[in-house]
Protein backbone atom coordinates (compact mmCIF):
# COMPACT_ATOMS: atom_id res chain seq x y z
CA UNK A 1 0.00 0.00 0.00
CA UNK A 2 1.62 3.45 -1.03
CA UNK A 3 1.16 6.25 0.62
CA UNK A 4 -0.91 7.69 -2.19
CA UNK A 5 -3.23 5.00 -2.01
CA UNK A 6 -3.51 5.64 1.94
CA UNK A 7 -4.39 9.09 0.90
CA UNK A 8 -7.49 7.57 -0.29
CA UNK A 9 -8.98 6.31 2.60
CA UNK A 10 -11.40 7.86 4.78
CA UNK A 11 -9.79 8.65 7.90
CA UNK A 12 -11.86 7.86 11.10
CA UNK A 13 -12.64 10.83 13.56
CA UNK A 14 -10.30 9.42 15.98
CA UNK A 15 -7.60 8.19 13.52
CA UNK A 16 -5.04 10.55 16.01
CA UNK A 17 -6.17 8.58 18.89
CA UNK A 18 -5.58 5.02 16.91
CA UNK A 19 -1.85 6.18 16.14
CA UNK A 20 -1.15 7.62 19.07
CA UNK A 21 -2.31 4.34 20.94
CA UNK A 22 0.36 2.44 18.25
CA UNK A 23 -2.42 1.58 15.91
CA UNK A 24 -1.17 -0.43 13.22
CA UNK A 25 -3.59 1.21 10.50
CA UNK A 26 -4.99 -1.00 7.61
CA UNK A 27 -7.18 0.06 4.70
CA UNK A 28 -10.48 -1.73 5.34
CA UNK A 29 -13.87 -1.21 3.33
CA UNK A 30 -12.48 2.16 2.26
CA UNK A 31 -11.28 3.47 5.56
CA UNK A 32 -7.93 3.39 7.26
CA UNK A 33 -8.43 1.45 10.35
CA UNK A 34 -6.01 -0.23 13.00
CA UNK A 35 -5.87 -3.69 12.74
CA UNK A 36 -4.18 -4.15 16.24
CA UNK A 37 -2.11 -2.02 18.17
CA UNK A 38 1.27 -3.29 20.02
CA UNK A 39 -1.09 -5.90 22.83
CA UNK A 40 -1.27 -7.95 19.36
CA UNK A 41 -4.24 -9.77 17.98
CA UNK A 42 -3.96 -12.69 20.42
CA UNK A 43 -3.46 -10.39 23.56
CA UNK A 44 -6.32 -8.52 22.43
CA UNK A 45 -8.70 -11.26 21.71
CA UNK A 46 -8.16 -12.69 25.30
CA UNK A 47 -8.12 -9.36 27.06
CA UNK A 48 -11.66 -8.74 25.57
CA UNK A 49 -12.83 -11.94 26.90
CA UNK A 50 -11.77 -11.51 30.30
CA UNK A 51 -11.74 -7.91 30.84
CA UNK A 52 -13.30 -5.01 28.39
CA UNK A 53 -12.01 -4.16 25.29
CA UNK A 54 -13.03 -0.82 22.99
CA UNK A 55 -13.31 -1.24 19.38
CA UNK A 56 -13.78 2.26 17.14
CA UNK A 57 -16.43 0.90 14.34
CA UNK A 58 -16.85 4.08 12.79
CA UNK A 59 -16.97 2.89 9.75
CA UNK A 60 -20.26 1.03 10.38
CA UNK A 61 -23.69 3.20 8.68
CA UNK A 62 -25.88 4.18 11.63
CA UNK A 63 -29.20 5.54 9.64
CA UNK A 64 -32.08 6.90 10.88
CA UNK A 65 -35.33 6.49 9.66
CA UNK A 66 -37.91 8.68 10.85
CA UNK A 67 -41.72 8.17 10.12
CA UNK A 68 -43.53 10.80 7.38
CA UNK A 69 -46.54 9.07 8.68
CA UNK A 70 -46.65 6.70 11.88
CA UNK A 71 -44.38 4.68 12.98
CA UNK A 72 -46.52 0.98 12.07
CA UNK A 73 -46.76 2.20 8.40
CA UNK A 74 -42.87 2.58 8.64
CA UNK A 75 -42.78 -1.29 10.48
CA UNK A 76 -45.32 -2.25 7.88
CA UNK A 77 -42.50 -0.79 5.09
CA UNK A 78 -39.39 -2.13 6.95
CA UNK A 79 -41.03 -5.76 6.90
CA UNK A 80 -41.39 -5.46 2.80
CA UNK A 81 -37.25 -5.99 2.88
CA UNK A 82 -36.83 -7.95 5.96
CA UNK A 83 -37.80 -10.92 6.95
CA UNK A 84 -38.28 -10.06 10.91
CA UNK A 85 -41.25 -8.61 13.00
CA UNK A 86 -40.38 -4.91 12.45
CA UNK A 87 -44.23 -4.18 14.10
CA UNK A 88 -43.76 -6.41 17.41
CA UNK A 89 -39.87 -4.86 18.25
CA UNK A 90 -41.18 -2.62 21.31
CA UNK A 91 -39.98 0.81 21.89
CA UNK A 92 -36.05 0.73 23.38
CA UNK A 93 -35.05 -2.63 22.04
CA UNK A 94 -33.64 -3.78 18.80
CA UNK A 95 -33.39 -6.90 16.78
CA UNK A 96 -30.81 -8.68 14.56
CA UNK A 97 -32.14 -8.78 10.70
CA UNK A 98 -31.12 -9.47 6.90
CA UNK A 99 -31.88 -7.16 4.00
CA UNK A 100 -33.36 -9.60 1.64
CA UNK A 101 -32.96 -9.45 -2.42
CA UNK A 102 -35.93 -10.81 -4.46
CA UNK A 103 -34.04 -14.23 -4.51
CA UNK A 104 -33.90 -14.42 -0.91
CA UNK A 105 -29.88 -13.92 -0.95
CA UNK A 106 -28.69 -11.68 2.04
CA UNK A 107 -28.42 -7.76 1.02
CA UNK A 108 -26.66 -7.18 4.27
CA UNK A 109 -27.43 -7.58 7.98
CA UNK A 110 -28.09 -5.25 10.89
CA UNK A 111 -29.35 -3.98 14.43
CA UNK A 112 -32.73 -2.58 14.00
CA UNK A 113 -33.39 -0.37 17.10
CA UNK A 114 -37.13 1.28 18.22
CA UNK A 115 -36.63 4.73 19.18
CA UNK A 116 -39.88 5.84 20.10
CA UNK A 117 -40.74 7.80 16.92
CA UNK A 118 -38.06 6.46 14.75
CA UNK A 119 -35.65 3.50 14.30
CA UNK A 120 -32.10 3.23 13.92
CA UNK A 121 -30.72 1.02 11.64
CA UNK A 122 -26.23 0.09 11.99
CA UNK A 123 -25.75 -1.81 8.70
CA UNK A 124 -22.25 -3.04 7.52
CA UNK A 125 -19.41 -0.44 6.71
CA UNK A 126 -18.85 -2.37 2.61
CA UNK A 127 -22.94 -1.98 2.31
CA UNK A 128 -23.87 1.13 3.76
CA UNK A 129 -23.99 3.26 0.58
CA UNK A 130 -26.29 0.52 -0.85
CA UNK A 131 -27.99 0.15 1.76
CA UNK A 132 -28.99 3.48 1.82
CA UNK A 133 -30.01 3.63 -1.50
CA UNK A 134 -31.92 0.68 -1.04
CA UNK A 135 -33.75 1.83 1.79
CA UNK A 136 -34.77 5.57 0.35
CA UNK A 137 -35.76 3.62 -3.14
CA UNK A 138 -38.25 1.33 -0.88
CA UNK A 139 -39.27 3.21 2.31
CA UNK A 140 -41.60 5.77 0.49
CA UNK A 141 -43.27 6.71 4.01
CA UNK A 142 -39.82 7.43 5.88
CA UNK A 143 -36.82 10.32 5.76
CA UNK A 144 -33.52 8.95 6.10
CA UNK A 145 -30.74 10.25 7.65
CA UNK A 146 -26.99 8.59 7.35
CA UNK A 147 -25.48 9.70 10.85
CA UNK A 148 -21.73 11.10 9.41
CA UNK A 149 -21.41 13.02 12.48
CA UNK A 150 -21.23 10.04 14.57
CA UNK A 151 -18.57 7.38 16.07
CA UNK A 152 -19.82 3.98 16.95
CA UNK A 153 -17.51 2.95 19.40
CA UNK A 154 -18.09 -0.86 21.01
CA UNK A 155 -17.43 -1.86 24.50
CA UNK A 156 -16.89 -5.53 24.86
CA UNK A 157 -16.36 -7.70 27.81
CA UNK A 158 -17.06 -8.81 31.08
CA UNK A 159 -15.86 -5.71 32.44
CA UNK A 160 -17.72 -3.52 30.22
CA UNK A 161 -21.00 -2.98 32.58
CA UNK A 162 -18.69 -0.99 35.52
CA UNK A 163 -16.37 0.16 33.06
CA UNK A 164 -19.25 2.21 31.11
CA UNK A 165 -20.91 2.65 34.46
CA UNK A 166 -18.33 5.06 35.36
CA UNK A 167 -19.19 7.49 32.93
CA UNK A 168 -23.20 6.62 32.26
CA UNK A 169 -24.09 5.34 35.64
CA UNK A 170 -27.82 3.93 33.99
CA UNK A 171 -26.00 1.52 31.65
CA UNK A 172 -26.59 -1.16 34.44
CA UNK A 173 -30.08 -1.24 34.04
CA UNK A 174 -29.88 -2.32 30.18
CA UNK A 175 -30.66 -5.99 29.41
CA UNK A 176 -29.29 -7.80 25.57
CA UNK A 177 -30.80 -5.98 22.96
CA UNK A 178 -31.75 -2.91 25.11
CA UNK A 179 -31.43 0.51 23.94
CA UNK A 180 -30.88 3.89 25.54
CA UNK A 181 -30.27 7.45 24.60
CA UNK A 182 -28.31 9.25 27.51
CA UNK A 183 -28.36 13.04 25.85
CA UNK A 184 -26.23 13.28 23.19
CA UNK A 185 -24.64 9.17 23.56
CA UNK A 186 -26.80 6.82 22.16
CA UNK A 187 -26.03 3.15 24.06
CA UNK A 188 -27.20 -0.52 22.77
CA UNK A 189 -26.07 -3.49 24.81
CA UNK A 190 -24.94 -5.76 21.79
CA UNK A 191 -22.20 -6.73 20.28
CA UNK A 192 -19.86 -8.79 17.62
CA UNK A 193 -17.74 -10.47 20.06
CA UNK A 194 -20.27 -12.67 21.97
CA UNK A 195 -19.43 -10.90 25.05
CA UNK A 196 -21.55 -8.62 27.39
CA UNK A 197 -21.16 -5.50 26.09
CA UNK A 198 -22.16 -2.09 24.68
CA UNK A 199 -22.41 -0.26 21.58
CA UNK A 200 -21.81 3.56 22.18
CA UNK A 201 -22.87 5.99 19.37
CA UNK A 202 -21.30 9.44 19.84
CA UNK A 203 -21.21 13.01 18.04
CA UNK A 204 -17.88 13.02 16.28
CA UNK A 205 -15.95 15.98 18.39
CA UNK A 206 -16.74 14.22 21.72
CA UNK A 207 -15.65 10.87 20.90
CA UNK A 208 -11.96 10.71 21.35
CA UNK A 209 -12.33 12.22 24.84
CA UNK A 210 -14.70 9.59 25.18
CA UNK A 211 -12.75 7.26 24.57
CA UNK A 212 -9.54 8.03 26.17
CA UNK A 213 -12.16 8.27 29.75
CA UNK A 214 -12.92 4.63 28.71
CA UNK A 215 -9.20 3.37 28.02
CA UNK A 216 -7.92 5.36 31.40
CA UNK A 217 -9.87 2.62 33.51
CA UNK A 218 -7.77 -0.34 34.49
CA UNK A 219 -9.56 -2.88 32.76
CA UNK A 220 -10.29 -1.18 28.82
CA UNK A 221 -7.82 -1.60 26.08
CA UNK A 222 -8.02 -0.49 22.87
CA UNK A 223 -8.89 -3.48 20.59
CA UNK A 224 -8.10 -4.00 16.43
CA UNK A 225 -9.68 -5.44 13.23
CA UNK A 226 -7.88 -8.18 13.42
CA UNK A 227 -9.28 -9.18 17.30
CA UNK A 228 -12.60 -8.38 16.29
CA UNK A 229 -12.59 -10.63 13.97
CA UNK A 230 -11.45 -13.89 15.94
CA UNK A 231 -13.77 -12.83 18.61
CA UNK A 232 -16.61 -12.51 16.04
CA UNK A 233 -15.53 -16.15 14.76
CA UNK A 234 -15.53 -17.79 17.51
CA UNK A 235 -19.10 -16.39 18.69
CA UNK A 236 -19.81 -18.61 15.39
CA UNK A 237 -21.00 -14.89 14.39
CA UNK A 238 -21.11 -14.65 10.35
CA UNK A 239 -19.19 -11.48 8.54
CA UNK A 240 -20.84 -10.29 5.21
CA UNK A 241 -19.36 -10.36 2.22
CA UNK A 242 -17.66 -13.59 3.73
CA UNK A 243 -19.96 -16.12 5.63
CA UNK A 244 -23.24 -14.61 3.78
CA UNK A 245 -23.78 -12.84 0.77
CA UNK A 246 -26.31 -11.90 -1.92
CA UNK A 247 -26.02 -15.73 -3.06
CA UNK A 248 -26.78 -16.63 0.12
CA UNK A 249 -30.24 -17.38 2.03
CA UNK A 250 -30.26 -16.83 5.70
CA UNK A 251 -31.68 -20.45 5.92
CA UNK A 252 -28.54 -21.84 4.34
CA UNK A 253 -26.78 -19.24 6.27
CA UNK A 254 -27.83 -20.91 9.71
CA UNK A 255 -30.15 -17.84 10.66
CA UNK A 256 -33.36 -19.28 10.78
CA UNK A 257 -33.62 -18.27 14.27
CA UNK A 258 -33.45 -14.49 13.03
CA UNK A 259 -36.76 -15.35 11.11
CA UNK A 260 -39.88 -14.11 13.11
CA UNK A 261 -42.47 -16.37 14.05
CA UNK A 262 -44.66 -13.79 12.87
CA UNK A 263 -43.23 -13.75 9.24
CA UNK A 264 -42.83 -17.36 9.05
CA UNK A 265 -45.78 -19.66 6.74
CA UNK A 266 -49.05 -19.70 9.33
CA UNK A 267 -48.12 -16.33 11.32
CA UNK A 268 -49.79 -13.09 11.77
CA UNK A 269 -47.97 -11.29 8.74
CA UNK A 270 -46.23 -14.28 6.69
CA UNK A 271 -44.48 -13.47 3.55
CA UNK A 272 -44.58 -10.23 1.87
CA UNK A 273 -40.92 -9.72 2.26
CA UNK A 274 -38.46 -10.02 -0.55
CA UNK A 275 -37.08 -13.64 -1.31
CA UNK A 276 -40.57 -14.72 0.68
CA UNK A 277 -40.63 -17.45 -1.87
CA UNK A 278 -37.33 -19.01 -1.45
CA UNK A 279 -36.97 -18.43 2.63
CA UNK A 280 -40.17 -19.86 3.70
CA UNK A 281 -39.88 -22.96 1.39
CA UNK A 282 -36.08 -23.54 2.48
CA UNK A 283 -37.89 -23.12 6.06
CA UNK A 284 -39.86 -26.36 5.69
CA UNK A 285 -38.03 -28.07 2.57
CA UNK A 286 -34.36 -27.65 3.90
CA UNK A 287 -32.01 -26.10 1.68
CA UNK A 288 -28.66 -27.58 -0.64
CA UNK A 289 -25.89 -26.47 1.90
CA UNK A 290 -25.47 -25.04 5.27
CA UNK A 291 -22.94 -22.92 7.06
CA UNK A 292 -21.44 -25.05 9.37
CA UNK A 293 -18.58 -25.08 12.45
CA UNK A 294 -15.96 -26.79 11.73
CA UNK A 295 -12.36 -27.78 13.36
CA UNK A 296 -9.91 -28.55 11.93
CA UNK A 297 -7.36 -31.67 13.10
CA UNK A 298 -4.29 -30.29 13.80
CA UNK A 299 -3.12 -26.93 14.67
CA UNK A 300 -2.63 -25.41 11.18
CA UNK A 301 -5.15 -22.64 10.62
CA UNK A 302 -7.71 -23.39 7.70
CA UNK A 303 -9.07 -20.02 6.09
CA UNK A 304 -11.71 -18.40 3.61
CA UNK A 305 -11.43 -20.04 -0.04
CA UNK A 306 -10.21 -23.62 1.44
CA UNK A 307 -12.42 -26.45 -0.39
CA UNK A 308 -14.16 -29.01 1.05
CA UNK A 309 -14.37 -32.36 -0.12
CA UNK A 310 -16.50 -35.33 -0.69
CA UNK A 311 -14.23 -37.83 -1.73
CA UNK A 312 -12.27 -36.19 -4.29
CA UNK A 313 -15.49 -33.76 -5.40
CA UNK A 314 -15.95 -30.24 -4.03
CA UNK A 315 -19.09 -29.96 -2.42
CA UNK A 316 -18.08 -26.63 -0.18
CA UNK A 317 -15.56 -24.15 0.77
CA UNK A 318 -14.60 -22.52 3.85
CA UNK A 319 -15.60 -18.87 4.12
CA UNK A 320 -14.05 -18.14 7.41
CA UNK A 321 -11.06 -19.32 9.12
CA UNK A 322 -8.59 -18.40 11.95
CA UNK A 323 -6.83 -19.43 14.94
CA UNK A 324 -9.25 -19.49 18.12
CA UNK A 325 -7.19 -18.01 20.70
CA UNK A 326 -9.71 -19.18 23.30
CA UNK A 327 -9.54 -22.46 22.56
CA UNK A 328 -5.88 -22.57 21.44
CA UNK A 329 -6.73 -24.72 18.46
CA UNK A 330 -8.02 -23.68 14.36
CA UNK A 331 -11.73 -23.13 13.95
CA UNK A 332 -13.61 -21.93 10.46
CA UNK A 333 -17.02 -21.89 8.90
CA UNK A 334 -18.03 -22.92 5.40
CA UNK A 335 -21.29 -24.54 3.38
CA UNK A 336 -21.34 -28.27 3.22
CA UNK A 337 -24.71 -30.55 1.97
CA UNK A 338 -27.12 -30.77 4.57
CA UNK A 339 -26.43 -34.83 4.86
CA UNK A 340 -22.83 -33.63 6.35
CA UNK A 341 -24.21 -30.87 8.51
CA UNK A 342 -24.16 -33.26 11.37
CA UNK A 343 -22.42 -32.51 13.92
CA UNK A 344 -19.43 -34.55 14.52
CA UNK A 345 -19.46 -35.36 10.52
CA UNK A 346 -15.77 -35.30 9.57
CA UNK A 347 -15.14 -34.40 6.13
CA UNK A 348 -11.31 -33.50 3.88
CA UNK A 349 -10.99 -29.98 3.48
CA UNK A 350 -7.51 -29.38 0.56
CA UNK A 351 -5.03 -27.87 3.05
CA UNK A 352 -2.32 -26.55 0.17
CA UNK A 353 -2.59 -29.48 -1.49
CA UNK A 354 -2.74 -32.10 1.12
CA UNK A 355 -6.18 -33.69 2.92
CA UNK A 356 -6.48 -31.94 5.94
CA UNK A 357 -9.57 -33.71 8.05
CA UNK A 358 -12.30 -31.47 9.77
CA UNK A 359 -15.15 -31.89 12.19
CA UNK A 360 -18.28 -30.40 12.07
CA UNK A 361 -19.23 -28.82 15.15
CA UNK A 362 -21.25 -26.36 17.32
CA UNK A 363 -21.64 -22.78 17.20
CA UNK A 364 -20.60 -20.72 18.98
CA UNK A 365 -17.21 -22.02 19.34
CA UNK A 366 -16.73 -20.07 22.48
CA UNK A 367 -20.19 -19.84 24.76
CA UNK A 368 -21.60 -16.33 24.99
CA UNK A 369 -22.06 -14.07 27.91
CA UNK A 370 -25.03 -12.04 27.25
CA UNK A 371 -27.03 -9.92 30.01
CA UNK A 372 -30.68 -11.68 29.65
CA UNK B 1 25.04 -12.72 10.40
CA UNK B 2 23.54 -12.08 6.99
CA UNK B 3 19.95 -11.31 6.00
CA UNK B 4 17.85 -11.87 2.57
CA UNK B 5 14.88 -9.03 0.77
CA UNK B 6 12.75 -12.04 2.26
CA UNK B 7 13.44 -11.15 5.99
CA UNK B 8 15.43 -14.05 6.27
CA UNK B 9 18.88 -14.48 8.71
CA UNK B 10 21.36 -16.85 7.86
CA UNK B 11 24.15 -18.03 10.28
CA UNK B 12 27.28 -20.19 8.90
CA UNK B 13 27.35 -22.83 11.93
CA UNK B 14 30.87 -25.34 10.69
CA UNK B 15 29.85 -26.16 7.45
CA UNK B 16 26.22 -25.61 7.87
CA UNK B 17 24.04 -22.49 7.72
CA UNK B 18 21.30 -22.20 9.88
CA UNK B 19 18.33 -20.31 8.70
CA UNK B 20 15.32 -17.99 10.32
CA UNK B 21 13.38 -14.79 10.47
CA UNK B 22 14.47 -11.77 11.78
CA UNK B 23 13.13 -9.73 14.59
CA UNK B 24 11.32 -6.91 12.48
CA UNK B 25 9.63 -9.86 10.06
CA UNK B 26 8.52 -11.67 13.54
CA UNK B 27 6.37 -8.49 14.26
CA UNK B 28 5.16 -7.91 11.20
CA UNK B 29 3.37 -11.60 11.22
CA UNK B 30 1.89 -11.16 14.66
CA UNK B 31 1.54 -13.94 16.91
CA UNK B 32 2.83 -17.49 15.27
CA UNK B 33 0.68 -20.12 15.82
CA UNK B 34 1.26 -22.59 13.11
CA UNK B 35 4.71 -23.61 11.74
CA UNK B 36 5.28 -26.40 9.10
CA UNK B 37 8.41 -27.41 8.61
CA UNK B 38 10.29 -29.46 5.38
CA UNK B 39 11.47 -32.64 5.76
CA UNK B 40 15.44 -33.25 6.22
CA UNK B 41 16.98 -34.43 3.19
CA UNK B 42 15.30 -32.21 0.85
CA UNK B 43 17.03 -30.77 -2.03
CA UNK B 44 15.84 -27.31 -2.14
CA UNK B 45 16.16 -24.57 -5.15
CA UNK B 46 16.47 -20.88 -4.00
CA UNK B 47 13.03 -19.71 -3.59
CA UNK B 48 11.25 -22.61 -3.46
CA UNK B 49 8.64 -22.41 -0.73
CA UNK B 50 9.80 -24.35 1.87
CA UNK B 51 8.20 -23.14 5.38
CA UNK B 52 4.42 -22.35 6.27
CA UNK B 53 4.25 -20.09 9.04
CA UNK B 54 0.74 -19.13 10.19
CA UNK B 55 0.01 -16.10 12.27
CA UNK B 56 -2.84 -15.28 14.16
CA UNK B 57 -3.86 -12.86 10.81
CA UNK B 58 -2.25 -14.55 7.80
CA UNK B 59 -0.22 -17.42 6.62
CA UNK B 60 2.92 -17.07 4.91
CA UNK B 61 6.03 -18.79 2.99
CA UNK B 62 9.22 -19.01 3.92
CA UNK B 63 11.46 -19.40 0.85
CA UNK B 64 14.70 -21.22 0.60
CA UNK B 65 17.29 -18.53 0.44
CA UNK B 66 19.90 -20.36 -1.10
CA UNK B 67 20.73 -23.58 -2.99
CA UNK B 68 21.28 -26.91 -1.15
CA UNK B 69 19.94 -29.71 1.34
CA UNK B 70 17.89 -28.92 4.38
CA UNK B 71 19.84 -31.26 7.31
CA UNK B 72 17.91 -30.68 9.90
CA UNK B 73 15.08 -28.82 11.30
CA UNK B 74 13.39 -27.39 14.75
CA UNK B 75 10.96 -29.24 15.91
CA UNK B 76 11.10 -26.59 18.85
CA UNK B 77 9.17 -24.29 16.83
CA UNK B 78 6.78 -26.59 15.43
CA UNK B 79 5.75 -27.58 19.27
CA UNK B 80 5.66 -23.96 20.29
CA UNK B 81 5.37 -21.67 17.58
CA UNK B 82 5.32 -18.74 20.26
CA UNK B 83 9.36 -19.07 20.54
CA UNK B 84 8.92 -17.64 17.23
CA UNK B 85 7.92 -13.83 18.47
CA UNK B 86 9.81 -14.75 21.65
CA UNK B 87 13.61 -15.30 20.08
CA UNK B 88 13.57 -14.80 16.31
CA UNK B 89 17.14 -15.10 15.67
CA UNK B 90 18.18 -17.62 18.70
CA UNK B 91 15.96 -20.15 19.83
CA UNK B 92 13.75 -19.98 16.96
CA UNK B 93 15.82 -21.01 13.84
CA UNK B 94 13.79 -22.16 11.14
CA UNK B 95 15.91 -25.33 9.16
CA UNK B 96 19.92 -26.25 8.42
CA UNK B 97 21.49 -26.28 5.11
CA UNK B 98 24.14 -27.91 3.35
CA UNK B 99 25.35 -25.92 0.64
CA UNK B 100 28.42 -26.34 -1.76
CA UNK B 101 29.98 -23.26 -1.30
CA UNK B 102 29.62 -20.66 1.31
CA UNK B 103 31.01 -17.89 -0.43
CA UNK B 104 27.36 -17.35 -1.86
CA UNK B 105 26.74 -15.80 1.26
CA UNK B 106 29.28 -12.78 -0.04
CA UNK B 107 26.05 -11.97 -1.87
CA UNK B 108 23.71 -11.35 0.43
CA UNK B 109 22.62 -8.45 2.94
CA UNK B 110 24.78 -7.65 6.09
CA UNK B 111 23.58 -6.33 9.23
CA UNK B 112 23.84 -2.50 8.10
CA UNK B 113 22.12 -3.11 4.44
CA UNK B 114 19.27 -4.83 6.05
CA UNK B 115 18.72 -2.12 8.29
CA UNK B 116 18.65 0.40 5.48
CA UNK B 117 16.14 -2.00 3.59
CA UNK B 118 13.51 -1.90 6.57
CA UNK B 119 13.82 1.25 7.37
Amino acid sequence: MSKQENNALLRLPSHDLHVELGGKMVPFAGYNMPVQYPMGVMGEHLHTRAKAGLFDVSHMGQILAYPTGDMEELALDLERLMPIDVLGLAPMRQRYGVLTNDAGGILDDLMIAHRGDHYLIVVNAACKAADFAHLQGQLTRAKLTMCSDRELLALQGPRAEAALAQIIPDVVAMRFMDVAIFGDIWVSRSGYTGEDGFEISIPNDQASAFARRLLSLPNVAPIGLGARDSLRLEAGMPLYGHDIDATTSPIEAGLSWAISKARRAGGARAGGFAGAARIIDELSNGTSRLRVGLRPDGRAPMREGVVLLDGDTPMGRITSGGFSPSLNAPIAMGYVPPKLAEIGTQIIGDLRGKPNPLRVCALPFHPTHYKR
Amino acid sequence: MKYTKDHEWLRVEGDLVVVGITEHAATQLGDVVFVELPEVETMVTTGDEVVVIESVKAASDILAPLDGEIVDVNQKIVDNPALVNEDPTGIAWFFKMRIDDLSVLDDLMDEDEYADLIG
